[in-house]
């Protein structure tokens, strides 16, 4: 059966008719009643679904054309000459794949460790999975910024309902921080729709824009990216919100939304102001490299596993707007595509590590309720399956070769020497940093001593966890020792988009 | 466009003059009506509305309409802001029925006052002459009072309806003070003629018509409760009875967006950078005092109005625009404001029962475990009051700004989309009580299935709209394209 043309209204659509039906299961207060059951079965069919559906997008998708592939075009707001317009490309393709694999991960990861009101904990991810999609997919300034505001909505409840102690605190903050560095886009958006005459994503490249204005809207771009990212100095939401969400918010976070702001780099500031961002590249490297070694500094210092990891994700994001910009400063020589493909290939990879790493955090502190490094200790004497799987995403995380980590920070350190020795310098130093904050945490949990009867008493992977972790490890060394599929998927709308970006609309 | 007075005009007028007629069967049917079966009443002015619905139908202008010497007019903007009136009155009689009966309140003089303020709004829509907009205007204005008091033994309602009283006395004499300016500079009352004149005669655009001006945005800004001339607002929402808060936060924002419209675009349209100057102050000043002060508001009701303050806030920058596009984004951001308004009073009253008025924002705590259906309703509404997408709100917003910037105002537009960040931070306190904190009070929601029906549509309304704004959108632009 072929329902290639309207494959993305289904991968967006699909989960959020899905969360809408457990609303409407509703929770029991009996977490074995088959209502309960019922209800978990239907979540995890429904993000199973979606993952099976999105394997076509993956078969489907022509490597060899730079154009929009799966388009779906249909007029929302004839008065705003709005449409609902989808489509990807090798950009926003692997991110897809990227939400669609996750989300089913997260949702067997709550399975019994959300005792409140799990229908609604579920039916909130599977709205955010199609909210998320709807993200990578929109081709039209509105509809992408309705689905990058309201995806806002469901990560609200989920910290601010089953998080940690401060999660009240924590999930303000993200909403409001996340919020006020995207209606400035919103700001340019609408600016650009009087320029343009039309919200087309398309229209606003072919545009021609004055530089005050191209750098009015990359800042406004930059803002609601770098704050998604989140880029140095912008990113204080990050550890609350990572340290106080539950298991699964933190994992979707890391390993989708975080992507979100890098997407949007690729998606717009680079092709709608090319100008303006080969105006500020230097300060976006700039902040990338701060990120890179101050924020691997902070993570040296941190008592708490979670925020250790949230640390680490800015740091390794730096990579990301790193590759991004780096073209600018390597026109001249070939392999200009070298960085942006590095900060593509990190983007996934990462999604994949910090997710597996949150979920480890995870596994522990449903057995201990504590992220503290120092209450931990020996654990891998009472938990060698779970140690193993552990060391391996530390291992990844540090960017050990062989491991997905390795590739995308590889790339981008080769492309950054083409650009400028120190840039290579200053990024490099992440190998050092990057193996001594994580190994080090890695060293103090899992090693030494039984730290006390609570570690000794800690039970092992049971089936269900080890599931989860298995399927992370597989796609951790698969992407790190063959990231063949991937790089060529995108290879050609990267090469398109540096055209694109290196033309000037003065 | 001559000004027939034939049966055209009593044609124009049908839907008030019905609306009168009924009116006074209600009041002397309920009479005869004992407080056990006050019920009747209640059914009585709701078959008020939908007849006073159906000779609007049946009369609707297909062009502009001039009549009763050029004193009233009836245009597609005049229709559809009563059309949404009189829906609405209907929609606060139905929310508010249970909690008058549960409170003794439930006597007729509530809906004969609620028909009456609605007869007052329809006059001020209708109006195009400044005596005409003024009796409107002084009807509806009346009737708010009495509604405000008419919980008599309670001091908070009888305080807040005095402070109304008065200060809408002074506001009113200021407005006629300034009708007079008008009246003694142009030598005539009528909107139309009042424009006329002055693009007869630029030398009038000078300083006594821009005395009689301020005053008339004195009036307008009072009406609205906008910045400096909004004191009376939030104690007069927090003061008065859920039911009676519920009516003033909804279609009276209509009558006050025509008193704008008519009187600044229609009438002194000439006037445009003169008034553009004024009403940007009190507009940028309600969005900044508004969002301000709610966030430190601990009674729900008063902190909604403070919101209400900066919504009026975008209504007015709209308004400043001066264009047709931004009337219509005034237009849309007033019609889909009220939805929203409605439904959150609405689910104010919902949670109060006998004896207890749910006015405190604690009272929405753990509002998910107690109704997990009208926590979500309450989420949409005040999520689509803090205009995050996909909701209603965020369009009305979205037009405003679009309105902004094509004349010419991005730093207006940035600051608006600011002051909006602000404002999130108290809508998203209610969602956080609702979904964050434990509920302190279990009692079950009690309210009728028609009550409970209405309720939800109003809460799915705002996210509907949402997906699907452009009709609404394309009726506001045609709307404000065919004013003169």
């Amino acid at each position: 059966m072929d329902f290639s043309h309207s494959l993305l209204s289904i991968l967006v659509w699909l989960p959020i008719i899905g969360g809408i039906v457990l609303l409407a299961i509703g929770d029991d207060e009996d977490t074995t009643s088959s209502r309960s059951s019922t209800m978990r079965i239907v979540a995890l069919g429904m993000s199973l679904m979606t993952l099976v559906l999105s394997i076509g997008l993956y078969k489907w998708f022509d490597n060899d054309t730079g154009a929009m592939q799966f388009v779906e075009r249909v007029s929302w707001i004839p008065a705003l000459d709005v449409w609902y317009y989808l489509g990807v490309d090798g950009i926003s393709a692997p991110l897809i794949l990227l939400t669609t694999f996750i989300t089913p991960l997260v949702v067997v990861a709550g399975w019994d460790s959300i005792k409140t009101r799990p229908a609604q904990y579920f039916a909130a991810f599977l709205i955010l999975e199609g909210l998320m999609i709807g993200v990578f997919s929109a081709l039209d300034g509105l509809l992408f910024y309705v689905f990058w505001e309201a995806m806002l909505i469901p990560m609200f409840l989920i910290i601010g309902v089953w998080g940690g102690q401060r999660r009240i605190y924590a999930t303000l903050k993200f909403f409001l921080y996340t919020f006020l560095g995207s209606v400035l886009m919103l700001v340019a958006f609408i600016y650009l729709y009087g320029q343009a005459g039309s919200f087309d994503l398309f229209e606003f490249m072919n545009v021609p824009l004055g530089m005050t204005a191209q750098k009015l809207i990359f800042i406004a771009f930059l803002l609601a990216f770098a704050v998604k990212v989140p880029m140095w100095p912008v990113h204080t939401w990050l550890p609350d919100a990572h340290v106080e969400a539950p298991t699964g918010g933190s994992v979707i976070l890391a390993a989708i939304m975080l992507k979100m702001g890098g997407y949007g780099f690729l998606r717009l500031s680079l092709p709608i102001v090319p100008d303006g961002s080969a105006y500020f590249s230097g300060l976006v490297i700039t902040l990338s490299l701060i990120a890179i070694v101050y924020i691997g500094f902070v993570a040296l210092m941190q008592k708490d596993m979670k925020k250790l990891i949230a640390y680490s994700s800015i740091a390794h994001m730096g990579f990301v707007t790193l590759g991004f910009f780096l073209m600018w400063s390597i026109m001249a020589s070939s392999g200009a595509g070298l960085g942006m493909t590095g900060g593509m290939v990190q983007m996934v990879s990462h999604g994949l590590i910090s997710g597996a790493m949150f979920l480890c955090v995870g596994v522990l502190y449903d057995r201990m309720h504590s992220r503290q490094i120092a209450d931990y200790g020996g654990v891998a004497n009472t938990m060698p399956k779970f140690a193993g799987f552990m060391v391996l995403f530390s291992m990844a995380n540090a960017g050990l070769p062989g491991t997905s980590g390795f590739v995308g920070e590889f790339m981008v350190i080769i492309a950054s020497f083409k650009a400028n020795f120190w840039y290579a310098f200053l990024a490099a130093s992440t190998l050092v940093l990057g193996a001594a904050y994580t190994l080090w945490m890695v060293k103090r949990v899992l090693y030494g001593e039984v730290a006390n009867d609570k570690v000794a008493a800690l039970q092992d992977l049971n089936q269900r966890e080890f599931i989860v972790l298995g399927v992370l490890a597989i796609a951790v060394l698969l992407l790190g020792l063959w990231p063949a599929p991937l790089v060529d998927m995108m290879n050609v709308t990267i090469e398109q988009l540096i055209q694109q970006a290196g033309h000037s609309k003065l | 466009m001559d000004h027939a007075m034939d049966i055209t005009a009593y044609i124009s007028a049908a839907p008030e003059m019905t609306l009168l007629g009924l009116i006074c069967a209600v009041l002397i049917a309920d009479l005869f009506v004992d407080d056990e079966h006050r019920m009747a009443t209640f059914w009585m002015a709701i078959v008020s509305l939908g007849v006073t619905l159906w000779v609007l139908a049946a009369t609707a202008p297909v062009e502009p309409t001039v009549v009763f010497s050029g004193a009233y007019m009836s245009d597609a903007f005049s229709q559809i802001l009563k059309v949404t009136a009189t829906g609405f009155v209907a929609v606060v009689f139905l929310y508010s029925r249970d909690y008058l009966r549960a409170n003794d309140l439930h006597k007729g003089e509530f809906y004969v006052l609620g028909l009456v303020g609605l007869l007052g709004m329809m006059i001020m829509i209708s109006a195009n002459s400044l005596l005409t907009m003024y009796l409107g205007l002084e009807t509806l204005a009346l009737s708010l009072y009495a509604l405000v008091a008419i919980d008599r033994n309670n001091a908070t309602s009888a305080e807040s309806a005095m402070k109304y009283f008065v200060l809408g006395a002074i506001a009113s004499g200021a407005l006629l003070y300034g009708i007079s300016w008008v009246y003694g500079v142009t030598g005539t009352i009528m909107l139309d003629e009042i424009a006329a004149v002055i693009a007869a005669d630029p030398g009038l655009n000078s300083l006594p018509l821009w005395f009689g001006l301020a005053f008339l945005i004195v009036g307008i800004a009072f009406k609205f409760g906008a910045v400096p001339f909004h004191m009376w607002l939030p104690d007069v929402y927090q003061g008065a009875r859920t039911p009676v808060t519920l009516y003033i936060a909804s279609a009276p924002k209509l009558a006050a967006l025509a008193f704008t419209i008519r009187v600044l675009v229609d009438g002194l349209g000439g006037l445009h950078e003169v008034w553009a100057d004024m009403i940007m102050v009190v507009a940028v000043l309600s969005l900044l005092v508004g969002n301000v002060i709610a966030i430190a508001q601990t009674n729900i009701k008063r902190m909604l109005g403070y919101s209400t303050i900066a919504h009026v806030g975008f209504i007015l920058i709209a308004v400043f625009c001066g264009t047709a596009k931004g009337n219509a984004a005034a237009l849309f951001y007033t019609l889909t404001y009220i939805v929203a308004a409605a439904g959150a009073f609405g689910i104010i009253i919902l949670l109060s029962r006998r004896g207890y008025d749910a006015e405190n924002l604690s009272d929405f705590k753990g509002l998910n475990a107690r109704s997990p259906w009208f926590a979500l309703m309450m989420m949409f509404l005040m999520f689509s009051m803090a205009g995050v997408p996909p909701f209603i709100g965020f369009f009305g917003k979205l037009n405003v700004i679009d309105a902004v910037l094509s004349s010419g105002y991005p730093g207006l537009a940035v600051l608006m989309v600011l002051a909006s960040v602000v404002g999130a931070y108290y809508y998203l306190r209610v969602v956080w009580y609702m979904y964050f904190e434990e509920a302190e009070d279990q009692a079950v929601l009690q309210a009728s299935n028609d009550t409970r029906l209405v309720l939800s549509l109003n809460g799915v309304a705002v996210l509907a709209l949402g997906i699907v704004p452009g009709w609404l959108w394309a009726l506001c632009t045609q709307i404000a394209l065919s004013m003169r």
